[in-house]
């Protein structure tokens, strides 16, 4: 082997090394957060974490039932704004669409994508805060609901695109209208991904801290109906991160856990089952 | 009535219960407004968006105009805004987010598409997605209470000493500060380099690898020779996604890049990002002016993400079209 070929050898082996390593590490992260979390949040989560309001500051103990119920309220409120509107804006770029307004619509979607979360939390503030002057679940639900929509929209759109030509015609030529085309074998037969979509869409947005903390606030207690402030699982993490106190942390820590648990395992979930396998042949 | 046979009206028989749907001919057309609708109101947000922050904005634009961007005090009291503080740590922790997580995210995709088998790749693809999902805050947590500690006692006093006649690597070390806030979004932003760049390395067609390899080069010059040359633009494209993540990213910075207003050459002081000065003073923000400066930075924000999102989607397309063949190599 002449002296080239071994130095071109061996920074064959060393450069490849070097990219197993990037992957490696990056797909290590991942692990060492969860354990990392699991560690230090695992031994301050006990039962009365889920269904006691925080303690008095000070005082021991104490739970977070009242931030799991709003990050339920606030995700139900994202849900019923956001998830129409993306699904049946999907029908239309799929299934109607002409020229010019589907390719506005589709570069909007995916700008909006990009638009940081922050920035919806002020377009949130300017149109449901500001009119109302208090802050409200409402605003925050407005908010999550905001950013469902361009990934719903687009996902329902690629979804409702791969089901095949020959479904649409079939059911043409039974006699169907468009409309029952669509919301009887089209739609079904792209459900499953679209579901997927719609869930990993949630699951996005359950963790989102930033466009709540000037909407939906927060509250150390229980936020009645829909109009007033409301706690919520990601800012409690943040404010007790962030707060001066020992037991704050703790239970910063084991906010965390249950956060993460829920996303990591609603989106292993998704992926795992939901896309496993369409109900037809993927052309 | 002439009427002939063939062209009779058909006549329903048999009226099945749901037939009345069958009849209702204006169906399409409602159906089609009721999604047309839909659509359009993610149009309509997108503009009201932009509207919102155009004139919510306007008392600021008003009173500091272009010099907004050039001055450095940041004195609510005094109401005396500018937004280059702020402008200046949003760069500089991207700036760092990227020096540390292109290469490894590229370097990581260059595995995953090119030496990794087909089912390790997917499921390292499936962790790496999955790292995307874990929210913001979480990183700022593990941030404040495992990263500062680390960086305060360890990484920093390391790096005075090794690096410590280069300006950017002075002064106390807190733990907190742009290179701790820029060590955070890199993790953040590194799966989104490698899902994209893979994609694009993947999209390079097969017979480019195998005419390399043929030519004798080694798998690494066929990788690092061809076929990253023929994805570069898709993996520039990648890392502007990875850039506009990163500029609007949020709670994290928030949590470790020590919240002060000042601009200093040291990666090690304490600093503070457009995202992070929204987060923590616009619900206590008193008096219009100091409401529509902050309103601005989020202007500021979200133009810079526009515009970023926008180039980096037109290179990636760029190079998918080119690499599945649809355009001229």
């Amino acid at each position: 082997m002449s002296p080239r070929l071994a130095w071109r050898k061996s920074l064959n082996f060393v450069m490849l090394s070097l990219t197993g390593l990037c992957a490696l590490l990056t797909v290590s992260a991942l692990f060492f957060i969860l354990g990392y979390l699991a560690w230090n949040g695992g031994k301050d989560l006990s039962w009365s974490f889920f269904t006691h309001l925080p303690a008095p500051v000070g005082e021991q103990g104490g739970g977070m039932a009242n931030a799991i119920v709003g990050s339920l309220k606030l995700l139900l409120l994202a849900a019923l704004f956001g998830v129409p509107i993306g699904l049946l804006g999907g029908v239309y770029l799929a299934e109607f669409g002409g020229r010019t307004l589907p390719f506005l619509v589709r570069y909007t979607a995916d700008l909006m994508n990009g638009v940081p979360s922050i920035v919806i939390g002020i377009f949130a503030y300017a149109l449901v805060v500001m009119p109302m002057h208090h802050f409200s679940t409402l605003a925050g639900g407005i908010a999550l609901g905001i950013m469902v929509i361009p990934t719903v929209l687009r996902n329902t759109e690629s979804f409702l695109r791969d089901v095949p030509l020959a479904l649409r015609e079939g059911s043409f030529a039974l006699g169907a209208n468009k409309w029952r085309m669509i919301a009887t074998v089209v739609l079904p037969a792209a459900a499953r991904g679209i579901l997927t979509g719609v869930l990993l869409a949630l699951a996005r947005v359950a963790g989102e801290t930033a466009p709540l903390l000037f909407t939906a606030f927060g509250n150390r207690y229980w936020s009645p109906g829909w109009m007033q402030p409301t706690s919520s699982l990601p800012v409690v993490i943040y404010t007790y991160a962030t707060g001066p106190y020992e037991d704050w942390h703790r239970q910063a820590w084991a906010a965390g856990l249950v956060l993460l648990g829920l996303v990591l395992v609603t989106n292993i979930l998704v992926r795992a089952f939901l896309t496993r396998g369409t109900a037809y042949e993927r052309t | 009535m002439a009427t002939t046979p063939n062209a009779a009206t058909p006549t329903d028989f048999t009226v099945s219960p749901r037939s009345w749907l069958r009849r209702w001919t204006g169906a399409d057309e409602i159906a089609h407004f009721i999604t047309l609708v839909a659509a359009a109101a993610l149009l309509l947000i997108a503009v009201l968006l932009v509207y919102q922050l155009w004139t919510l904005s306007a008392e600021a634009r008003a009173k500091f105009g272009w010099s907004f961007f050039i001055t450095k005090t940041w004195d609510p009291v005094a109401g005396d805004f500018g937004a280059l503080p702020f402008i200046y740590g949003t760069l500089v922790t991207s700036a760092v987010a990227l020096f540390i997580a292109v290469p490894l995210g590229v370097g990581a995709a260059i595995f995953l598409a090119e030496l990794a088998p087909p089912k390790l790749s997917s499921s390292l693809t499936f962790v790496s997605d999955l790292l995307a999902a874990v929210p913001s805050v979480i990183y700022g947590l593990l941030g404040v209470f495992l990263l500062v500690p680390v960086m305060r006692t360890t990484v920093q006093p390391a790096l005075k000493k090794t690096l410590g006649f280069l300006p950017l690597f002075r002064g106390p070390s807190y733990g907190i500060g742009f290179l701790t806030a820029g060590i955070v979004l890199a993790i953040m932003i590194v799966p989104f380099v490698l899902s994209v760049s893979r994609e694009v390395l993947l999209g390079v067609p097969r017979d480019q690898r195998e005419a390399a390899l043929a030519l004798g080069a080694t798998k690494w010059e066929s990788t690092w020779k061809v076929v990253v040359p023929a994805a570069r633009i898709g993996i520039f494209g990648s890392v502007f996604l990875a850039l506009a993540r990163a500029l609007g990213e949020t709670m994290a910075v928030t949590m470790v890049i020590g919240n002060n207003p000042k601009i200093a050459a040291s990666l090690f002081s304490p600093g503070y990002s457009i995202a992070s000065v929204l987060a923590n003073e616009f619900s206590e923000a008193t008096g219009n002016l100091y409401l529509s400066a902050l309103i601005e930075l989020g202007l500021v924000l979200f133009l810079l993400t526009f515009v970023l999102n926008g180039l980096a989607r037109l290179l990636i397309l760029v190079t998918t079209a080119r690499g599945s063949g649809v355009l001229p190599t």
